[in-house]
């Protein structure tokens, strides 16, 4: 949901940009050619941009449909309830497929990223966002002293949850490491695939692309 | 009992897979929905609910929270009460627990105005409330003291019965001095001292004159709340009750 907003703000910025640099070159219209030309673009700012949002979940896509309207966005997002393992698009129909936090939870893992190369066109890219591991060794145990110690009490005093805040970080511990995720989106047939780590390896950006 | 509570601490300390944590986890717990925690989650915890339970009154899984990581000293010792009382045996043995389920609602009704039973279930309808919304414990670490903590929960508005004060702010504060002096648990003690900050100045003062006093005479006089079986004294007049554990007539 957020990266689709991210991503329809981009295309809308990009495009007044370029609307503007268009305008700046006609050094002699009328006001009443450029209030034209704005209202004309303004019903194709996005373009033929579309951003589908996917999730298994129906209450997680109901929480996102009401922060898209109440945030304004109304244009270009479709909404569609689905399992990353099988999902229910054509194959070759998106330029870019993400998931952010998302394949974590996924049963298969490899299933997932076999459905991502299987939808995505060829030239598309694959982009996951997901926590990963810590190398540095001292971060690594003030890393886990943290998780363990500190969030699942946060989970009970925050949101009476403590056993939820338990699984989130026991889960972060068994996914595959950096490289070995790297491995398995190469299995699936990504190539160029690579990862850029943030904050030393609490967080990773995994990348690939259907060529 | 006390098999694993010197290895009371998660494994996951170090960060090891999950499959090993699952089973050392299930290892440890000594009791249906006991979390075993280390010395460090359980300071966190106290220091984290109790910050919360004074921001939210309104939330009571803070405060059994509270009672359950600050108990460590005060919960044995109730139990040693318990164990050298003869009723206070026998409901370590029985385990009897106070819920709807178990209760006879409809018999309760039924006996005579001023007895335990009709007064309780008067106190439950007027102030709406149901012994079933007690929390179980989570963060003890020891099956007995676990049911220890339990039994005070739901003796908790039989006080109020026995005391005679509603579940509004005020009639909370003065249960919560009764329970201070009577168990000693430090979430009774800091209950009972912060709770009072959020009353007016007018109930402060009849609190501070009339009712804590009251309270703290009633607490000190009466014998340990925890060693009546009450399941077997529904019939018994309050009047009567109050006098056989000490507790004063109220102001």
């Amino acid at each position: 949901g957020d990266i689709a907003f991210r991503f329809i703000n981009y295309v809308r910025s990009a495009r007044e940009r370029q609307l503007q640099r268009k305008l700046k070159n006609h050094q002699n219209l009328s006001w009443q050619e450029i209030s034209e030309s704005y209202q004309e673009d303004k019903f194709k700012l996005l373009g033929d941009s579309q951003v589908v949002v996917c999730d298994i979940n129906k209450e997680m896509l109901k929480v996102g449909k009401q922060k898209a309207q109440h945030l304004g966005y109304s244009e270009g997002l479709s909404w569609v309830l689905g399992n990353a393992e099988e999902l229910p698009f054509d194959d070759d129909k998106f330029d870019v497929y993400t998931i952010a936090f998302g394949i974590r939870n996924v049963t298969r893992i490899d299933l997932a990223l076999e459905e991502a190369y299987r939808v995505l066109k060829p030239g598309g890219r694959f982009l996951c966002l997901e926590f990963s591991h810590v190398s540095n060794p001292l971060l690594s145990r003030l890393y886990d002293l943290y998780s363990f110690q500190v969030i699942p009490v946060l989970g009970e005093v925050i949101a009476g949850d403590w056993k939820s805040y338990q699984y989130l970080v026991e889960s972060i511990r068994r996914f595959p490491p950096q490289e070995e995720l790297k491995a398995m989106i190469e299995d699936a047939g990504f190539l160029k695939v690579d990862y850029q780590n943030l904050n030393s390896g609490i967080v990773a950006i995994h990348s690939g692309f259907k060529l | 009992g006390r098999a694993c509570l010197s290895r009371a601490e998660p494994p996951a300390r170090d960060g090891r897979s999950g499959e090993e944590e699952e089973e050392e986890e299930g290892c440890y717990q000594l009791y249906p929905g006991h979390i075993p925690t280390s010395p460090l989650q359980k300071a966190l915890l106290a220091a984290g609910s109790a910050f919360m339970a004074l921001c939210d009154p309104y939330r009571h899984d803070m405060v059994a929270v509270l009672g359950e990581t600050t108990g460590c000293l005060a919960l044995p010792n109730l139990r040693d009460k318990m164990k050298h009382h003869p009723e206070g045996y026998r409901i370590l043995q029985e385990r009897p627990r106070i819920r709807l389920s178990t209760l006879d609602m409809s018999k309760l009704r039924g006996l005579p105005d001023g007895s335990l039973g009709r007064e309780y279930v008067r106190f439950l309808e007027d102030n709406k409330v149901s012994p079933d919304t007690r929390m179980p414990p989570k963060f003890v670490d020891d099956e007995e003291l676990a049911y220890v903590i339990q039994r005070y929960r739901e003796v908790h508005d039989l006080m109020h019965t026995l005391l005679g004060m509603p579940t509004n702010m005020l009639g909370e504060v003065v249960v919560k001095w009764f329970e201070a002096v009577q168990t000693g648990l430090p979430m009774c003690v800091l209950g009972a001292a912060f709770g009072p900050v959020r009353l007016s100045a007018r109930k402060l003062q009849v609190l501070a004159t009339d009712l804590v006093p009251w309270a703290i005479r009633s607490g000190r006089n009466a014998s340990c709340i925890l060693n009546v079986y009450y399941e077997q004294r529904w019939e018994q007049p309050v009047e009567s009750l109050r006098k056989e554990i000490g507790i004063f007539p109220p102001p």
